[in-house]
């Protein structure tokens, strides 16, 4: 944890030349999709950031497993809902937290599956507040796409407090 | 199915011209006396006074026609179906989420029905320092009265829901003056869904009213068309180039429709018409298209209330107040309107700062929680000149707006004031949305620590659901592409009929402005046109 906050304070000019970078050569090494696809890389990377992002929300036990995916599934279905141009703004996101030299020059760990959430958090948290604009709407984006689209759910709403629309007029 | 009658549905039934582009194959090419682009306030005012006046109209308009049978109040469907980018669209560094709509009928689809007529005091610094000699409150007079009359604009008699009842009791504590919101509904179920689509019609939007009335006075409407660029003839406007969207909207299919008119009118709304003039290189010898482009940015606070708020419930947006708009000079510190926002869980999760323990204890308030928010007057100090408008590699648009210092002096003020205010309503604790800020237990506390928070980018949470400018409409063409007649400089068929004409922001939400001005607008275009009084609309 410590290495990986020092680690940060370092990025600085290097690290947005390197993200820009990394952005175009992430680029090269696929053809730019029309559509953001989620591979394997992007999955490993959502189920490691959601229990994180989620918290106390992602049910523990036997469900846990079928929630997870689920909530990877609602954020890939909310990425594919923005416009092309974006799409391919988080496919590149996803890409450099998938490639090992940009994810542990930017978020400062280790692959996604060894990652224990306490580095996921500090990762979270230190882009939250991260000098480099580019590193805080990462996390921007990432809290937005996860939280927002846990909680479009009908599933999710008896939790807050929420009773939903008007039934007879929602069906 | 809902025993709602879709006015909608019935006018397809009944033969009204409707072409989807998703559905053509092939190139097309269509006529028409006037091509209006958008279906927006500015579009459907105009396209209504038009085809009244015996015009034959073609309204092209790059979202979906959608209608109450569509409109189930639930945010996961209606964001990316109604609203421009999933309701996520974003200024250039990410900073601002923008609130626009995208579906015939645009913004009035999804407002929150709040109406205001412009605040004199904004008219009386158009006339100042854009030229605008015909915009005093006494010569808009007529054509807001009209238009109020034509959309329903009246008193809400239905007492304020719990969250905005906290804004008034607060307020009063501390001697702020408040006042209720005129609205546009006709028969209101008072559900407060209004940002998902009204489900029941009652909303008097452009959806239901004008744009059914151009239709059935022989209109065309083609949907899921995005206009591309102009195509220039000396200084006429000889055709109007549009992609035909795929029926998701996300990506052109391929068919390409040409429309030809006598005259164009660009009402896509801010953002989206400064940028048809930008990919067509419209004429712009002072370098002013896509420049003061505002947005009332927005800070959000909230109030965490022992007994429950439930604002999701309820007409949104019934009370406001303008004092902190009044006290001061209006290009003087700068000030902002007091409202507040409906609660739904999509809009408020994502806006509630933070992630794991931290947000789950937030949302597990979610029925207790009143929001609060405050909309920055912009483009009034000498340093708040707004936003610029690119055009991405692909030519879609990006605003490009930056802070001012004075405009973030306006919102640490700001986010100071609703905390006292919710307090004084009796809240339990208070969050400003800002990264760095905590659940404050008392306004001390509050005031000690918001006066500390940095006012950045990204660390305070900004948003906005009013575009405006872009176009800028001035009496003097070194200040304003559009002359106060909304006719586009140096174009002898262009006109522009939206709130990008704005050359500042308007102060109070904007739709009536746009409905009133508008209509003034398209009432003399109609009149150039064929040489007639224009017909008045009316409501039915």
């Amino acid at each position: 944890m410590q290495t990986s906050r020092r680690s940060f304070l370092k990025i600085g000019l290097a690290g947005a030349v390197t993200l820009a970078a990394g952005g175009l050569l992430y680029r090269q090494f696929r053809a730019a999709p029309q559509q953001f696809e989620l591979d394997s890389p992007g999955r490993d990377m959502l189920a490691a950031v959601i229990p994180v992002m989620l918290g106390p929300v992602l049910p523990d036990g036997p469900e846990r497993a079928a929630a997870l995916d689920d909530a990877i599934e609602a954020v890939r279905i909310a990425i594919v809902g923005l416009p092309l141009a974006v799409q391919k703004e988080v496919q590149d996101l996803f890409g450099l937290m998938a490639l090992a030299p940009t994810r542990r020059l930017l978020a400062g760990i280790p692959p996604w599956a060894e990652a224990t959430p306490e580095q996921i958090a500090a990762f979270l948290q230190s882009w939250r507040g991260h000098r480099l604009a580019l590193l805080q709407s990462a996390y921007h984006a990432l809290h937005d796409l996860i939280i927002g689209s846990w909680y479009a759910q009908p599933a999710h709403w008896a939790a807050i407090g929420y009773p939903g629309p008007m039934k007879e007029l929602a069906a | 199915m809902s025993a709602v009658p879709d006015p909608i549905q019935a006018g397809l039934a009944a033969g009204w011209k409707v072409i989807d582009a998703a559905t053509l194959d092939g190139h097309r090419t269509l006529e028409a006396d006037v091509v209006v682009i958008g279906s927006g306030a500015g579009g459907g005012v105009t396209a209504e006074i038009l085809a009244l006046s015996g015009l034959k109209v073609l309204i092209v308009e790059e979202g979906a026609l959608r209608s109450s049978k569509d409109f189930k109040m639930r945010e996961a469907e209606a964001y990316p179906a109604l609203y421009q980018e999933s309701a996520a669209r974003k200024t250039r560094d990410k900073s601002i989420n923008i609130l626009q709509g995208k579906a015939v009928g645009g913004s009035t689809t999804v407002n929150w029905t709040s109406s205001f007529r412009t605040p004199p005091a904004t008219l009386a610094f158009w006339q100042r320092e854009f030229a605008l000699k015909d915009y005093s409150p006494e010569a808009l007079a007529p054509w807001f009265a009209m238009m109020e009359q034509r959309l329903h604009i009246e008193d809400w008699p239905t007492p304020p829901n719990e969250n905005n009842e906290l804004l008034r009791k607060g307020a009063a504590k501390l001697n702020i003056p408040v006042a209720a919101i005129r609205r546009n509904v006709k028969g209101c179920w008072n559900l407060g869904y209004c940002g998902m689509g009204c489900p029941t019609n009652a909303k008097q939007s452009m959806l239901v009213t004008t744009i059914p009335s151009a239709l059935q006075h022989g209109a065309t409407l083609l949907t899921h068309a995005r206009a591309e660029r102009f195509v220039w003839q000396g200084d006429r406007a000889d055709s109007l180039q549009c992609s035909a969207l795929s029926a998701d909207g996300l990506a052109p299919s391929g068919s390409r429709i040409t429309l030809r008119a006598r005259h164009f009118v660009v009402a896509g709304g801010a953002i989206n018409s400064p940028a048809l003039l930008l990919r067509s290189r419209a004429p712009d010898p002072h370098s002013l298209l896509g420049r003061r482009t505002f947005l009332h940015p927005t800070l959000i606070s909230a109030g965490i209330f022992e007994q429950a708020v439930d604002g999701f419930s309820g007409a949104p947006q019934t009370i406001y107040s303008d004092h902190f708009l009044e006290t001061q000079a209006i290009d003087g510190p700068v000030g902002f309107k007091l409202e507040v926002p409906p609660m739904h869980p999509v809009l408020l999760s994502t806006t509630m700062a933070g992630f794991g323990q931290l947000h789950a204890d937030t949302m597990r308030q979610f029925s207790h929680l009143q929001g609060m928010l405050a909309l920055l007057r912009d483009g009034f100090h000498a340093d708040s000149r707004g936003g610029r408008v690119h055009l991405r590699s692909d030519g879609s648009p990006e605003l490009d707006y930056v802070m001012s210092k004075p405009m973030w002096e306006g919102a640490q003020r700001a986010l100071l004031t609703m905390a006292e205010i919710q307090f004084a309503a009796g809240a339990l604790k208070v969050a400003p949305v800002h990264e760095q800020a905590r659940h404050y237990s008392s306004w001390a506390e509050a005031q000690k620590e918001i006066a500390a928070l940095p006012m950045k980018p990204l660390q305070t949470r900004v948003a906005s659901a009013h575009v405006m400018g872009g176009c800028t409409m001035s009496g003097d063409e070194r200040s304003g592409v559009v002359a106060g007649d909304g006719r586009y400089r140096g174009l002898s068929n262009v006109s522009v009929h939206d709130g990008s004409l704005f050359p500042t922001s308007i102060g109070a939400n904007p739709q009536l402005s746009i409905y009133g001005m508008t209509a003034r607008l398209a009432s003399q275009l109609a009149q150039q046109l064929t040489g007639k009084p224009a017909a008045q609309p009316r409501a039915a």
